[in-house]
This record gives structure tokens, sequence and C-alpha cells, in this order.
């Protein structure tokens, strides 16, 4: 990362902890904007987070490997992620699950060479009543069936230069 | 003219939840509902409100097993190993989070709590890989004791037959095995809420969780500070000391070695606990005879160097008070902070690096032996340097990580070859085949045979103050320390109190000694001046007074400040026998300041061995170039961020 | 989502602000009475009484005082608060409205749990209207004095922040590890400070009874379950989706309603409540007989109950939090020993060591996820032994 990035981040991360009441209590959501924006919670800025707020560094790093929606590491710009739980698992969620892996060329827990998609399971989505569902990042898909999988796909390989589904979002290297 | 009573501001840095465990004591014992009676196995107990079922349970003799539970911890809860039943409660409760507040009835060996422990007990084993017999904890283990205690006799929910991670001895002073970890987070709750360093904490979560460090670096890449009291507080053999015992013996075996050891005082005061002494029973004398059987050529004492830094560290304070006070340098780092403790040194560099100037320049007494060994002790025996092993016995994993400092390595050679832990050297003395309690005693071997009682109490938080003052007070007002405080006892520095603060009035001064001729004329400068002290032990204690200084608070005005990583002091450091315990660091520390009494010399400099060494060798005195060639460092500024 | 069935709910017929106008007219013990008086009990599961919750924490000396609203619905076969917060969410925030002026809050945070992102705008849509509305702010509700805001807090997928205390946790920026009880949230919850956490759910009814009084509420359900009940149903029915009953009904009514009659077997109370079977479907859905927090999941004739219970022990050994070592590793215990069952390597002795430590997770761990996790696997492996035990080494007995 250079570094006039590094300080802009160093920057929107004091403005995020203020916001968010300048405590510990603002760890969870700076570090949802900070995913938001930059797909995960790189080293550098865990260690300005916990400076900020006086913890170790450590400590935020134990914080983000316990939330499933946190990471350290990169992951695809568009997080698949299938609910695996029963109803949905009732509903054919298995026959999903194979389709989206044929049609990415990668397994669960996977991302793509090109950095586009991973693909993960998730745990009850809240849409039982809709199975076999999926989120993509944060947007909604349900009834999906093996032939919607590639309609999915397809709108986000759409999306990837039009920025639809997530404004704000930027990757820095 | 003293105040120990120095309050700073306390921060919670425990966890509400950590925090909210405790319940404060009632005030007053006899108001209505302040006590309350409870029944655990038909015996019956008052207690006072907030008390814990396991607090009561010890109170009536019953015994209820603990993993998870430390005394010098905050409650965590988490092995669950401790449940009991609680008459009316649904599920079994953790007694060592349970606060009574109402008479209750419980019962601490039913069905259900022999079913539940030993289920906790296999499910615990399920994952603990490793065999007991090849196992640095074999017999002086928690997870061991207690599965005799409840008979296991098979792996219920099976037994790993292959290690799941890789052995972490990146550090030179603390090695990671986390097939051994049983997850009770007590190193964890030791290294954030304890000491305040803020190394290790929970990672993952469910069946993959596991005690890590930053984004799981290696131990020696990240801000650990080497103090070990993870070790000695880890239950099981996951967390321990990087043991050189091998290459110890290899030396004593290698006829052309001359291999020398220095004992410091703690583990002398600590190592009686690893043959099954109660603490606080020293066995310096016997263990001289036993070092000797197991074939070490000398054994000296570290007292001697522990003079030898008072007198060095002694008089670059007094050089600092000079150049500030009567030169109004204004460069001068003041307060001074003693450099003796190295988990404290590391700390210092990591986290309040832009007070390195404030650090005594003068090393370590291990450190400061060894470079003299491999010079003046070496010129004086006609012994190539090169063919001498110094080892040390340190009650410190942090003196494994000093000694193989790069800078450490005055002499030409490494000060310091190799630095033993006291559970290390009981290993080897049992493997001699010796029974350390039943040895004759015998004395140190010369030229540094004699100690002074300054030295021996560097052990004990306050010990190095002490120590100081007695010397600085005497070469200052040219009269005995007694006429100032009884028996030479500097009371106002003792004690377990984290932070404590002194003040010592100069009401006269006496003609300036020769010792320190070259530095100062003369003391009318610091006739009528008041000497600000302070100490601090455990690194979360030092963070606060660090933080009071950074303020500029009232410990900024401080001349001179004590620092010990360890809590406790050096008796309480993590190359100590295992386990740990306020009582017990306060039995060793009893210990130490009884040897101090029975010294006939106990002030640094009336040490002959030391007059001897400025007259013979260190000619130009305290301080002077080749003294800080030898005896004096340098520091690294580190920062707390890994880049 | 619009072909989601909901039922017609009485939150549709509540006069918006009517419960809050009612209130604000009593005073504080005026309130939790009426509440105390309804009979409600917490919607999430657990079915602690509302009112002596909101009494106990209204009694707390602190000037400083919380209400939380649990929206981390994560209960496998649950998301009647989904539906809530998109339809009714101004009748939750009006509960949250009406705990905090009796029991002395200024505070409200509704921790929304991640998987549910796209719902924030619309809640923050409608707390923004509500402010305006001088519905929230200083002076709420036009009750002079009465000072109350909510924020809303996003959780980031964990599962057991939907346990109180573990919420609270991580509304303080820690993991999500509950806590060890006692103290209780009402005494020292989020930052040490009193804190009531309620249900979606249990704040819409805590309105619609401070606008229909407690006397409605409580004809309705039985004597120990009072009042009506929002149910998630999904599974093998003709139509899945969102219900009202009251508390009280049969197994047998509900199947009726949802077309689901031709069940084996009715999962009440998700992944942590019980397998009831179909000779039982007499029983009541009631906190004295199959208590839930409204998930209802139909196994039709053709499920395999085994890969049923592989389902939910999957799920837990995924969601535990890790710190207590019953649930921690018990839980992997009970899944290695279900995939032993599937491949007819576990014996009879096994199988009976993993229901005695079954027993022991809902005995001796931390909270509630551990205590419950087993659940499922012991009823199914009590109920359907045929077809446990027909694949596994029966004859090794």
């Amino acid at each position: 990362m250079l570094t006039p990035e590094r300080d802009q981040l160093a920057e929107n991360i004091t403005k995020w902890i203020d916001q968010y009441g300048g405590n510990r209590s603002a760890l969870l959501p700076t570090l949802q904007e900070i995913q938001k924006r930059h797909g995960r919670v790189t080293e550098y800025a865990m260690q300005v987070v916990a400076d900020k707020l006086s913890i170790h560094p450590v400590e935020v790093y134990g914080v983000i490997t316990f939330y499933a929606f946190l990471d350290t590491k990169y992951k695809g710009r568009f997080i698949i992620r299938l609910c695996r739980t029963i109803s949905c698992d009732m509903a054919g969620k298995s026959r999903v699950a194979r389709q989206l892996e044929n049609d990415l060329g990668i397994k669960f827990g996977e991302s793509t060479a090109d950095g586009r998609f991973t693909l993960e399971w998730a745990n009850c989505l809240g849409l039982c009543d809709h199975g076999p569902a999926l989120l993509v990042n944060s947007q909604v898909f349900t009834h999906v069936t093996p032939e919607k999988v590639h309609d999915i796909i397809e709108s986000c390989r759409k999306a990837f230069g039009a920025h639809t589904l997530q404004k704000e979002e930027v990757h820095i290297a | 003219m003293t105040d120990k009573n120095i309050k700073l501001k306390e921060e919670s840095r425990a966890p509400v939840s950590s925090s909210v465990q405790k319940f404060a004591a009632p005030q007053n014992e006899k108001a209505i509902g302040a006590t309350i009676t409870v029944t655990i196995d038909d015996k019956q107990i008052k207690v006072p409100m907030g008390t814990t079922i396991l607090e009561a349970a010890k109170k009536l003799n019953i015994h209820i097993p603990t993993l998870c539970y430390h005394e010098d911890l905050c409650v965590a809860g988490v092995c669950r190993i401790c449940a009991v039943e609680v008459e009316g409660q649904r599920t079994l409760q953790a007694s060592c989070a349970y606060p009574i507040t109402a008479p209750i009835t419980v019962r601490t060996h039913t069905r259900k709590v022999r079913q539940a422990r030993r289920h906790i007990l296999d499910l615990l084993l399920s994952k603990h890989y490793g065999e007991c017999y090849a196992c640095a904890r074999n017999n002086n283990c928690e997870l061991q004791a207690l599965a005799k205690e409840y008979g296991v006799d098979f792996f219920r929910f099976g037994h790993p037959d292959k290690p799941r991670f890789e052995v972490d001895r990146s550090s030179y002073s603390v090695v990671r095995d986390m097939d051994k970890c049983i997850l009770c987070r007590r190193c964890v709750r030791t290294c954030i809420d304890l000491q305040e360093v803020g190394v290790l904490e929970v990672a993952g979560r469910s069946e993959a969780s596991k005690v890590e460090t930053f984004v799981d670096k290696p131990l020696g890449e990240v801000v650990c500070i080497n103090c070990g009291q993870c070790i000695n507080r880890c239950p099981t053999g996951a967390l321990r000391a990087n043991d050189p015992a091998d290459e110890v013996w290899a030396a004593i075996d290698d006829p052309a070695k001359h291999v020398v050891i220095q004992t410091a005082p703690s583990p002398r005061a600590g190592i009686g606990e690893c043959f099954g002494l109660e603490p606080g029973q020293p066995l310096t004398f016997q263990m001289n005879t036993a070092l000797r059987l197991c074939g070490f050529d000398k054994v000296f004492d570290t007292n001697f160097s522990a003079d030898l830094t008072i007198i060095e560290e002694g008089t670059e304070l007094l050089i600092r008070l000079y150049k500030a006070l009567v030169q109004k340098d204004k460069s001068v780092a003041l307060p001074q902070f003693t450099s003796c403790s190295p988990g404290w040194v590391k700390f210092l560099e990591h986290f309040y690096p832009e007070y390195i100037p404030n650090l005594s320049s003068a090393k370590s007494p291990q450190q400061m032996f060894g470079a003299v060994i491999k010079t003046y002790y070496a010129k004086l025996m006609k012994i190539d340097p090169k063919d001498i092993v110094t080892v040390a016995l340190m009650p410190c994993s942090a003196k494994k990580f000093e000694c193989n400092r790069p800078e450490m390595c005055d002499s030409g050679f490494k000060d310091i070859d190799y630095g033993l832990t006291t559970r290390e050297l009981a290993q080897m003395i049992s493997e001699a085949g010796i029974n350390l309690p039943a040895m004759e005693k015998s004395d140190f071997d010369d030229p540094f045979g004699t100690a002074t009682g300054s030295g021996v109490i560097f052990g004990a938080t306050g010990g190095v103050m002490e120590a100081a003052l007695r010397t600085v007070i005497e070469l200052v007002t040219g009269k005995k320390v007694e006429n100032f405080f009884d028996h030479a006892d500097i009371i106002p520095v003792r004690g377990m109190e984290g932070i404590r603060y002194a003040e010592i009035p100069i009401k006269e001064v006496g003609p300036v000694p020769d010792l320190v001729k070259h530095v100062v004329k003369d003391w009318k400068w610091l006739k009528g001046a008041t000497l600000k002290v302070a100490v601090a032990h455990g690194t979360a204690n030092a963070k606060r007074v660090m933080e009071n200084i950074k303020a500029g608070g009232k410990l900024s005005e401080c001349h001179f400040i004590e620092f010990m990583a360890c809590p406790g002091g050096c008796i309480g450091g993590g190359g100590q026998p295992i386990p740990t315990s306020p009582a017990i660091r306060a039995a060793r520390a009893r210990a130490i300041y009884a040897e101090d009494t029975a010294y006939e010399v106990r002030k640094s400099h009336e040490n002959p061995a030391i007059e001897r060494i400025y007259n013979e060798f260190l000619k130009e005195g305290p301080c002077s170039h080749l003294a800080h060639k030898l005896l004096h460092t340098h520091y690294t500024p580190r920062g707390k961020y890994i880049v | 989502m619009s072909e989601t069935y909901t039922a017609p709910l009485t939150f549709s017929k509540v006069k918006a602000g009517k419960g809050l106008e009612a209130a604000l007219e009593l005073d504080r013990a005026g309130v939790i009475n009426e509440i105390t008086a309804s009979g409600l009990k917490g919607r999430g599961g657990a079915g602690f009484p509302t009112g002596v919750k909101w009494n106990l924490a209204a009694a707390a000396k602190d000037p400083v005082k919380y209400v939380v609203c649990n929206a981390d619905e994560g209960e496998p076969g649950t998301f009647k608060d989904r539906v809530i917060l998109t339809d009714h969410a101004d009748l939750v925030f009006e509960g949250m409205t009406i705990c905090a002026y009796a029991i002395g809050a200024k505070k409200g945070i509704l921790y929304l749990r991640g998987e549910y992102t796209y719902l924030q705008d619309h809640i923050e849509g409608i707390l923004r209207k509500r402010r305006e509305a001088k519905l929230l702010g200083k002076n709420a509700g036009g009750k002079k004095g009465f000072e109350f805001n909510i924020e809303v807090r996003m959780g980031s997928g964990a599962y057991i922040c939907g346990e109180e205390t573990a919420l609270i946790e991580s509304l303080e920026g820690q993991r999500g590890e509950p806590r060890n009880r006692p103290p209780f949230p009402v005494n020292t919850g989020f930052l040490g400070h009193p804190t009531v956490p309620n249900n979606v759910e249990t704040f819409a009814w805590a309105a619609t009874i401070m606008s229909k009084g407690s006397e409605w509420f409580k004809k309705i359900g039985t004597d120990k379950s009072a009042g009506l009940k929002i149910f998630s149903v999904s599974g093998d029915c003709k139509q899945p989706g969102v219900y009202e009953f009251p508390l009280g009904i049969t197994i047998k009514e509900l199947l009726k309603a949802v077309g689901g009659l031709d069940a084996k077997a009715v999962q009440v109370g998700g992944a942590s409540g019980s397998c009831v079977p179909a000779r039982e479907f007499n029983r009541k859905i009631a906190f004295e007989d199959v208590a839930t927090g409204g998930s209802i999941i139909v196994f039709g004739p053709q499920r395999d109950m085994l890969k049923v219970a592989e389902n939910f022990m999957e799920f837990f050994h995924d969601e535990s939090c890790g710190q207590c070592t019953p649930c921690r590793e018990g839980n992997g215990k009970i899944l290695e020993g279900i995939h032993m069952l599937q491949q007819g390597k576990c014996s009879m002795h096994y199988l009976r060591e993993l229901c005695a430590l079954g027993e022991t997770m809902q005995l001796a761990s931390k909270c509630g996820l551990g205590q419950t996790s087993p659940n499922a696997f012991l009823s199914i492996v009590k109920n359907f032994p045929d077809e446990i035990m027909g694949r596994a080494g029966a004859a090794q007995e």
C-alpha cells in the first residue's frame, strides 16, 4: 500500500471511530466500514484501529476472526454466500451449490483466479420460506435454482464495471 | 517523608465482562444482608455477599477442580470443570464465576457433576496431543493431575495421533506448542489483562478457535516482551521456556571448556519448590554444592554484579542529577529508569521508545557479570575467554533473549552464552541424581565470592531501589544509612503494592568519597534537595507510571524509578517454579529479605570484591571509559507497529 | 420477496402511535404493571416475563440505562423478525420507546444481523421519520423531560450474538462471547449499565398491548403462555411463511393451517429446539409444553432424520463461540458421531456415550447455545431410533 493511501485510510479510520462514539464500542462499526470499502481489514488497518482505540492489535485481530463477515485476507469482489441450513437444504441447496461450483470452477471457500468471486457457505440467512437462498455481498437472491445460478453470476459480471452493487467500494492493493 | 499511597487513575483494561465478575466486598460485614449462609455438601458457612462458590468451598476445605481459574487473573468461567449443582437451577454452574447473593445449597459431586467433569476432561484430552512422559510439564501438569483425580483410564472421545500445529520456536525465550493448548485462556488474560502487553488473544471461533499472536505471526516477530508470565500460568506444557540444558551439558562434558555459572538470588529462593519444599525456603548454599557436582567449574554469585550494577547505575544517577541541577543541562533525561529487568526494557523499547534516554545505560547484573568474566576473570585466571562458557541461572525467561541481544558482546565474545531458568536447572540437578535439599552447604567461588545483602534483595520488587538508596545515601551523606533507616531497611520502597512512591530529603552532605571523585567535586548542590523515587512491578503498573509521566503527572518529577516486568519482581519471574500465586511470591520475597538481614555486608559499595575490581581492573572508576565499554549498553527503539 | 405468505397480523391493525400515547399517559410503574398484567413473555425463545425484566431494570439504581432490540435473528428456520422489521418497524420502535420510558433509558440500540444489511436503509428511514415526527429525541412523543434515541448497529455474521450477553459484548466491540451470569444484563449490561435486551417481536407486542390493553392480550392463549405469537414456518408444507397463532395451539392445528399434515416430524424452536414426532402432534406450542422462538420446520415423510441432525450439528459446530469446553468440543464430537452413524461405524455403546455427552452439554455449557445444541440430536435419536440404529452397528451390542 502506498503512503498517501495509508494516510487516507488512517484519516478515514479516525473519522469513523469518532462517528461511532470514539470508544471501543466503535470497533465493530469501524471494521465494517473498512471491510465495506476495502474488501478486507489489512494488518496496517488493524494496527491503526488498535492505536486509535488504545487497545492491542491482537484484540482487533481476535474480533475480526470471530465474525464471519470480516476478513483479514482478500476475498473476491463478489462474495456469494449460499445458505446451507436446514430449510434451504431441504429446498435443494445441494444442486445449487454444485452448479455454483461448476459455473465458477471453484470449490466453496475458494476465490476465482481473477479475484471476482468468492464462494462461501452461510448459516441460516433468515430466508427459509424462500429457499434455497443466497447473498451476493448484501443483495438477496431467493428460490435459486441451478438454472438461475448462471443469471446471477452473469449479472455480477455485468455489474463489475458499473459499480452497481456497492457504490463506494475501492480496492487498494 | 514518604507517601506510599500514591493513587494513579485506574483505567479498567479488563473487558467489562471480566471486571463485572468481581462483586465489591461489603464494607460493613455486620450489616444486614452483608453475609449469607451457604450450604455446600451439607456443610454450612457464612460468607460475605458476592463470594464465589469456589471461594466458599475453599473455606470449607471442599475441593473443587479448576483449570481456567487462576488467583492472579480475572474470572473466565470457560473450562467448566468446576461445575457444581446449585439447588433449584436447571443447569450446572461454574463455581469460579458464581457469586453467592442468596442462601443457596450446593452439591459438588453428584452424578451429573461427575459425569460433566469426566466428559470435559475427555473432550480436552481428545484434542491434547502428546505423551505425558515426553513433556516438560510431566508431573507438574494440571490436566494430567485432573486426569488422575478423575480416574481417566481410556480416551472416551479419542486422542490425537498426530500434531495439528507446528511448534513455534521463533522466540529466544518462549516456546509455544499449540497442540497441548486446552484453551483455558489463562495466557490471554495474563498477557492482556495482567501484563497489558497484548500479544496473545483467541482468534477464530468454535472448534477452530486458537490462541494466536497478531495475524498468527511467530512469537519472535511480535511485541512479546518475553516476561514468561504466560508460562507460569499455563496449566499444561503448551507454553514453556526455551530450554538450553542440552547445550549446557555439552559444554560441561567438553574438557576444553571452562564452564562458570552465576546464580541470581530469586532462583535460590524458589528452587526448593521444584524439590517438594514449601515456598520460601532458600537453598543458596546447598545449590552451590549441587552445581559443582553437576560439573560446573566455578559457581559465582550474581549478587556481585548486582553490587556492580548499583555502583554504575548509582553513579550514573548522580551524574545525571549533577548535569541537570548544577549544569542546567536540559538534554539530561530524568527520571532515570532501571534497566535490570529485560522484560521491562523490551516493553519500553516497544511501547515507549521515546523514553529510551531515560533508561540507565548500565547493563543488567547478568550481562555485567558475563563481560567481567570474559575479561577481568579470564585475565586473572589466565584462561582464553573463548574457552569460557558463561551460564546464568535466572528466574527469568526474558534473560534468554537478553543474552542473545547482538549488542551484548562487549568482551569480544558473547557476554553470556546460556540463560537457564530455575525450572531448567532443577531439571538438570535431578538428572544428575542429586537430591538438592539434602546437599551440604558450600560457599561461592572467588574472586567474586563475597556478596552483600543489597545484591540479594534485587530479587524482590523495590530491591534495586533499596540497594541503590543504601549506597547513594552513604556516598552523599558520608554517614551510615542506619542513621536514617533502622537496620538499613528502607521500608517505604518495600511491599507488594503495584506502584510505590517515596521521598528522601537530603538534609546533610559529606565529603565526596574516592570512588566517585572523578565525577563530582562536592555534594553542596544536593544539600536540602529531596530525592524522589518510585517503584513499579508488573508491566501493567509500569504502563500506568509511564502514562503518568507522559501526562506530566506527579511521577514525572521523580529522579529514579525502578521497574520490574514481573509481578512481585524477579521472585515472580517467568522462569520460576510453577505454580505461582500472590502467597507463593510473598513467601519467596520473605526468604530474600531474611537472607539480606543475615549478611554481614549489606551495602554494595562495601563489597570487598567490588572495591577490588575498581582498584585492579576498572581503575578509572564507575562510568569511566572502560566501565562504559564493558558494563554499559544501548537500546533499540522497536515501536509497537509490525510492518 | 412478494410471494412470501404472510398471514394477516394483528400488528397491521394497530394504530400507529396509540400504544406510546397510552403509555406516556401512565407513570412508569403503570406501564410496567400493564406489561406484567398482560403476561407477555420474551418472544425470542427463552420466555422470560417481559414485565419482570423491565421492572428489574427500572429498579436498578443507575442514571444510565439502555434498551437493546435483539434483531440478530439467526435461529435456523426463523425469519419472522425480518418480516416484522420490513412491515412493522414503526411498532418495534414504539415498543422500544415505551420500554425506555418505563425503565428510564435515554438510549436504544437495534442490533441488526449482518445478513439483513439490505434492511438497514429501510430501518434507518423509519427512524428518521420518527425523529422528524418528534417521537424520538428530546421530549419524545410530546412527553416533557423524556428523551430517547435509537441507533442501529450491525452484526457481522455470528449466530451467537443473538444470545443477549454475547450481543452486548459485540456492541462493546468484543468477540461475541457470552458472559457469566449472574450478573444479568438488567443490572450490569451494555458498558456495565442496566440494559433491557428484548426480541423484535417482544417490543412489537409491548406496543400492541399498550394500545389494546393487557386484558385483551391476557385472554388469548393459555394460563402460562398468554397472547399471540408470530411463527416462521418452512420446510415440507404447502404454504411456508409467517403466521400468527395464539400460544397453546397444537402442532396438528398449526400443520393444518400451513398445509403440512402429512409431516412425520416438526422441529419446533429451530435447531436449538426439539424435534416432535407425528405421534406427539397433539402437544401444545406454549412455554409450558413445546417452547419456541417461532421457528417451525416441517419434515415430510421422505426426510432422512439423521441428515437433518447432521445439518443442525454442522450449524452449531460452526457457530459455537468456542469459549467453553462442552460446546466447543462437544458439537464436533456429536457431528463426528453422526458421520459414524451414517457410515454404520458407530457402536451402540458409543451412541449412548454421545447421548450422555449431549446431557453434559445441556448441563455444563456456559450459555444457551451449548445448552440447547444437542437437543435436536437427542430428540431425533429418541424419537426415530429406527432411522438411526438400522444403519449403525447394532449387532456389536
